[in-house]
């Protein structure tokens, strides 16, 4: 069998990279053109924190939208000559190399590196945008109210806090669960917080204005019933929108481990807000208390909550690679990257590859992500 | 503050009470029930079989009695052997009784492990005082260190020295423990061959640097960034205090500012992050002690957890809430004795 020497395969891989390439040069070139009107994500091009933070970050997403194109082989096609082949490795079938080496199935460890990016890219930022909102709608209630409403929902985020992450997931994401009713209550309970939440949101803004408001709850409320139904009740009528049973079990874990942080840090974020003049000027127009909390309140915590989302993010994505690493939810021939670092680390004393590229995938994501925040956090406390 | 004492403690008993409730609903879904019977009747049983098995052993009483009997507030039942009709040990492998016994939590009994076939102290005792010499280990390597990182970074806020240990900090918290474990693992062990990818040998022959390092270091560079940003960023903030400033223009030294007058107010916020980032190192225990073959709490909780070992199950769950609870309490208390402007009410 032929390999490719070191400097052929970074070469290749950078070649083979292509489509990701060109979208980032699009993007740093249309960034840097419109700096000045880009608000606060333009503000990021200032330090270079910011700028590898958004290389990294845009660097995954691309990938994972053109995985397609990316990935020379299919994450699940097994060549068996290739077992376990060092990377650089050259396919005869078709001459193609397998560049970061084949695992033990003889699958390509790169190709499935790139379509794990989907996987994880899909998950983590849905189950954290799920979380937010969850946290969002119970948090802005427990702070501006206080009281007893704070009082029980606070002990039901501590009870779930106090829950070690791991025994949680070991209890929600057995195989066994599945078969239960208890994982699409969950999601049951958990999707209607965004419908809940849009809901109110226009409500509380547009109650005396009717013709607006009909259209956005008529909007709201098809779109969400629409997501709703195709992930609750797999019974989307258009067929485009369905989720596996065992990724839904894992999206509702991961939100359920989430938004009690999430809650927190709302519930902070008002008690402090609440007591600025411009409330006190809206409870004296006679504004409903969740007008205050949605369209007053919650503009002015965004810039903490943008950050602790992106931290988020890649937290998600760590949670999910520990699911992976035990085996828990994903099936065990899923390509993303805590599943794979997992069937890497068997054999890792005597093959390295299969499981070093997904966890180096797996850390510079979430690096990415971290210097994300961080900037962002930087910059946002400029103002 | 007696009375607040009294308050979290009864807040303790109640998540306490909650949780367990929760964990012991789980364990004993229907499908768990069918998973445990299979494997302790080691055949391939049919329905039938199983709905007795489980019938005969007590699963199918009713969930209060249950859960009352393992709390300890409603007497354990021996089970009935069918052909003679006597009252049999339900657990012969771990003597349990033969006449119904008050024998809970609260007694002291954590009940019996279907899968070690020993009684769960007996099994989880060990592996607790081993997870405690990795945490011990752990605590030794990554508070030090954290500290000091924080501390050399918040001295200068913006210089080079700041810019680059925080880019460090943020790659630590970047590097779960099964990435960390893999680079380690590739680089002391399989490369340059210094160190033991396996710490199976430090449970019977002792802890040694060879087989423990590469566990300890796994686990602490994880902890460790999370720290270290939160002691940089509370020595920032007492590094432009005014009485800095004052100590400065009186003329003393740098260092002797540093030493003196900064670290005591910089380390206040940093001890309640390093009480509250020990529910967090369980998962790493878990993680670690699985990747590094260790003989410990996580170790346990995973084969518990895997088999569905109810008991052995339910008293990880208890031991790992009250490590979280209790270390909340140390980290609430401590601040308040640490911090005397705030005074608990």
């Amino acid at each position: 069998m032929e390999f490719l020497s070191t400097f052929d395969i970074i070469t290749t891989t950078l070649v083979q990279l292509w489509p990701t390439w060109l979208a980032l040069v699009i993007l740093v070139a249309a960034s840097f053109a419109f700096q000045n009107q880009l608000g606060l994500y333009g503000r990021l091009f200032d330090s270079g924190v910011g700028i590898v933070g958004v290389l990294i970050v845009a660097f995954w997403i691309f990938t994972a939208i053109f995985a397609d194109i990316i990935a020379p082989f299919d994450p699940l096609d097994q060549i068996v000559v290739m077992k376990n082949k060092l990377p650089g490795a050259i396919e005869p079938g078709s001459g193609e190399a397998f560049l970061f080496g084949g695992d033990k199935l003889a699958r390509d460890v790169f190709s499935r590196v790139v379509y794990g990016s989907q996987i994880v890219l899909i998950i983590a930022p849905a189950a954290t945008i799920f979380a937010l909102m969850v946290g969002i709608s119970l948090g802005l209630p427990a702070g501006y109210y206080g009281g007893k409403t704070d009082t029980i929902l606070s002990f039901l985020a501590n009870l779930v806090l106090a829950f070690p992450v791991i025994l949680l997931f070991y209890l929600l994401v057995t195989p066994g669960i599945t078969e239960t009713p208890i994982p699409y209550a969950m999601a049951g309970l958990f999707f209607l917080f965004p419908i809940v939440f849009f809901v109110t949101l226009f409500y509380s803004r547009y109650k005396k204005r009717a013709e607006v408001l009909w259209i956005q709850l008529a909007i709201t409320l098809t779109l969400g019933g629409w997501i709703y139904a195709g992930l609750v009740f797999d019974a989307d009528p258009l067929g485009i929108i369905s989720i596996d049973p065992n990724e839904l079990n894992i999206f509702v874990a991961v939100v359920f481990a989430t938004s009690p942080a999430v809650f927190r840090i709302v519930r902070g974020l008002v008690m402090d807000i609440k007591t600025r003049d411009y409330i006190a000027a809206a409870q004296t127009r006679g504004e409903t208390p969740w007008y205050i909390m949605l369209w007053e309140i919650l503009p002015n915590a965004r810039g903490p909550l943008i950050v602790d989302a992106c931290l988020r993010i890649g937290y998600t994505t760590i949670l999910l690679g520990t699911l992976g690493y035990f085996g828990l939810g994903m099936a065990p021939e899923s390509p993303d990257w805590g599943t794979a670092i997992k069937e890497g680390s068997r054999l890792l004393r005597l093959y390295v590859h299969p499981a070093l590229f997904p966890a180096a995938a797996l850390m510079s994501f979430v690096l990415g992500l971290n210097l994300l925040a961080d900037s962002l956090r930087e910059e946002s406390m400029k103002d | 503050m007696f009375t607040f004492f009294l308050k979290r403690l009864g807040v303790m008993a109640l998540t306490m009470l909650c949780l367990t409730i929760v964990v012991f609903s789980l364990v004993n879904l229907d499908p768990n029930l069918r998973k445990l019977s299979i494997s302790q009747t080691n055949m391939r049983a049919t329905d039938v079989e199983i709905e007795s098995w489980l019938v005969n052993n007590g699963y199918r009483d009713p969930f209060i009695e249950r859960y009352g009997s393992w709390l300890g507030v409603w007497p354990r039942q021996p089970n009935i052997d069918e052909k003679t009709g006597e009252a049999v040990s339900r657990f012969k492998y771990c003597d349990d009784p033969t006449v119904p016994t008050f024998s809970g939590v609260l007694q002291g009994d954590f009940g019996c492990s279907t899968k070690f076939k020993k009684k769960v102290a007996d099994k989880l005792i060990p592996a607790l005082q081993s997870t405690g010499w990795l945490m011990f280990w752990v605590m030794a390597v990554m508070i030090p260190s954290a500290l000091l990182i924080g501390i050399l970074a918040g001295m200068r806020e913006g210089s080079r020295t700041d810019r680059s240990l925080s880019i460090i900090s943020i790659t630590s918290t970047a590097t779960p423990e099964y990435v960390s474990g893999i680079f380690f693992t590739v680089i002391f062990a399989s490369w340059l061959g210094w160190l033991n990818g396996s710490a199976a040998t430090a449970t019977s022959k002792g802890i040694t640097f060879y087989n423990f390092a590469l566990p300890v270091m796994t686990m602490a560079i994880y902890g460790m960034g999370y720290i270290a940003r939160m002691t940089r960023a509370s020595m920032v903030e007492v590094m432009t205090a005014q009485y800095i400033r004052t100590a400065r223009l009186k003329g003393m030294g740098f260092y002797a500012v540093i030493i003196k007058h900064a670290l005591r107010n910089a380390l206040i916020a940093p001890f309640t992050v390093i009480m509250l980032q020990f529910p967090w190192l369980l998962t790493g225990v878990v993680i670690v002690e699985i990747m590094f073959r260790y003989q410990g709490f996580g170790f346990t909780l995973v084969q518990a957890a895997g088999n569905n070992d109810i008991d052995l199950l339910l008293a990880c769950s208890l031991v790992s809430v009250v490590v979280v609870l209790v270390t909340q309490l140390i980290s609430d208390v401590g601040y308040a004795y640490l911090n005397p402007r705030i005074r608990v009410k």
